[in-house]
């Protein structure tokens, strides 16, 4: 019998106990046991990044990590974005451009895209399909998600924000 | 998909991971960036009863430039490599090719000393370890030793790596000033295997090709070096023609499994073409 191990982790700013076996992957410890169910299990074969989440200020694909492997560190999912009940600037960037269609894809791509503007907040159209490929949507084509992280990044450089869908409202709840 | 049980480890010390893989023997396997490894795992095509992770080895990590070469720790990873100033301004080929390796997210966990070790064919590091003429660091409890690139290579997933060794770190001599290279690599989709790749390490002189590397990916059971083709083109101008025929020199040697990325014929043409590809890129990047 395997022994299992106690893993202290702070996931999204708050310190965080599990006990697991070895061999329990990081996405399912997220979503069984700390219920944080924002980063989703899509291909579960480290190909679409549904289940990206931010360990060390590394994007990570957490169908392909241990729970094990992220003792000590500090995890930042979906959950810890909105602050006070304001949305992030990429939350935002996704409602106001249309940057979902079903919503599976999102919590992945807005935890790729905040750290893609970490290390480059003025990136080109060019640069975000390249930094963002690791993330696959099935339904939007991409397009209105490449928008979506332009909205944010300008809003977070403290640049005047709009919306390509002038029709819809713009302020925030 | 879960792995079958097992015990982990989490070494802090080269030596301590040592006497973990002399202790577990066959049992044991090494976890670098886990993404050949843990869907190995979650497979079932692997299952070992004892994982000793070497992500927490400090002394795996970095990139130095000691005398004439650049090393590099087994464990830094992809990411690491591409951010690199060193490497970007003497290595430009390891740049490059750490660039079309996976996506992102893959990149900032997967590690150049996991790459080349686990040694499939696929894997686009052990081309352009040969290209480069790098060595590599083989560490056990009886010492070090140093191995070429070239020759370290025998088959599927299978290196001179002995029970008990780990790769500890890689020697790249840095390339000639002037030198010219390119990575070419054919890819259905991000996050896909080579089709078929190649790489060039180019240096000119006098309107001829002073030296040339040209090394193969997934075009075999291990990475090829297409020796033919560097001989044929050593002392000659690299015009249309001796390209072509490096090409058709480069493509004599492969021998491709056929599956889902295409059938033998596809990939050695597309081998061709990555070849001619590489070296025209490279050419245009030589500066002597």
């Amino acid at each position: 019998m395997i022994k299992k191990m106690m893993v202290t982790f702070k996931l999204n700013g708050k310190s965080t106990d599990v006990v697991v076996e070895p061999r329990e992957l990081l996405i399912h410890t997220l979503r069984e046991k700390c219920l944080h169910t924002g980063p989703h299990i899509g291909c579960d074969s480290s190909h679409c990044g549904a289940c990206t989440v931010d360990v060390d200020g590394m994007s990570v694909k957490s169908c392909t990590m241990l729970t094990v492997q992220a003792d000590g560190s500090e995890l930042l999912t979906i959950e810890g974005f909105a602050q006070g009940g304001e949305l992030h600037a990429l939350q935002e960037g996704f409602m106001q451009e249309h940057g979902l269609q079903c919503g599976f894809c999102t919590p992945g791509m807005i935890t790729r895209a905040y750290r893609l503007l970490k290390e480059n907040p003025d990136p080109t159209e060019a640069e975000i399909r390249y930094w963002m490929a690791g993330n696959l949507c099935r339904c939007t084509g991409y397009q209105n998600i490449v928008k979506a992280v332009q909205y944010a990044a300008r809003k977070l450089r403290g640049e005047p924000v709009q919306t390509s869908y002038p029709l819809m409202e713009t302020t925030t709840h | 998909m879960i792995p079958r049980p097992f015990e982990y480890h989490a070494p802090t010390t080269v030596p301590a991971a040592i006497a973990l893989l002399d202790q577990y023997g066959d049992e044991a396997k090494l976890l670098a960036g886990g993404h050949s490894m843990l869907p190995m795992m979650k497979l079932r095509f692997a299952e070992p009863a004892h994982l000793i992770d070497l992500r927490k080895i400090a002394a795996l990590k970095g990139i130095r430039e000691v005398g004439n070469e650049i090393r590099i720790g087994a464990m830094t990873t992809e990411n690491e490599l591409i951010w690199s100033p060193l490497l970007q301004q003497k290595c430009p080929l390891l740049v490059e090719g750490a660039g079309l390796i996976s996506d992102p997210q893959v990149r900032y966990m997967g590690t150049l000393g996991g790459d080349i070790s686990h040694a499939d064919p696929a894997n686009d590091h052990p081309a352009l370890m040969i290209a480069l003429g790098a060595s590599f660091v083989l560490t056990s409890a009886a010492g070090e030793r140093v191995v070429s690139a070239d020759g370290y290579f025998l088959g599927l997933y299978y290196t001179l790596l002995e029970a008990g060794e780990i790769m500890t770190e890689i020697r790249i001599p840095i390339p000639a000033a002037g030198s010219g290279s390119c990575y070419a690599k054919l890819k259905r989709k991000t996050g896909d295997y080579a089709t078929a790749a190649a790489a060039v390490l180019l240096r000119m002189q006098g309107g001829v090709v002073a030296e040339v590397a040209i090394t193969l990916t997934n075009l075999g059971e291990t990475a090829l070096k297409a020796n033919d083709a560097e001989n044929y083109l050593r002392g000659k101008p690299l015009d249309d023609a001796t390209i072509r025929e490096a090409a058709r020199l480069a493509m004599a040697i492969c021998e491709p499994a056929a599956d889902l990325r295409g059938d033998i014929e596809y990939k050695t043409a597309m081998a061709g073409e990555m070849t001619q590809r590489a070296l025209r890129t490279a050419l245009s990047r030589c500066s002597a």
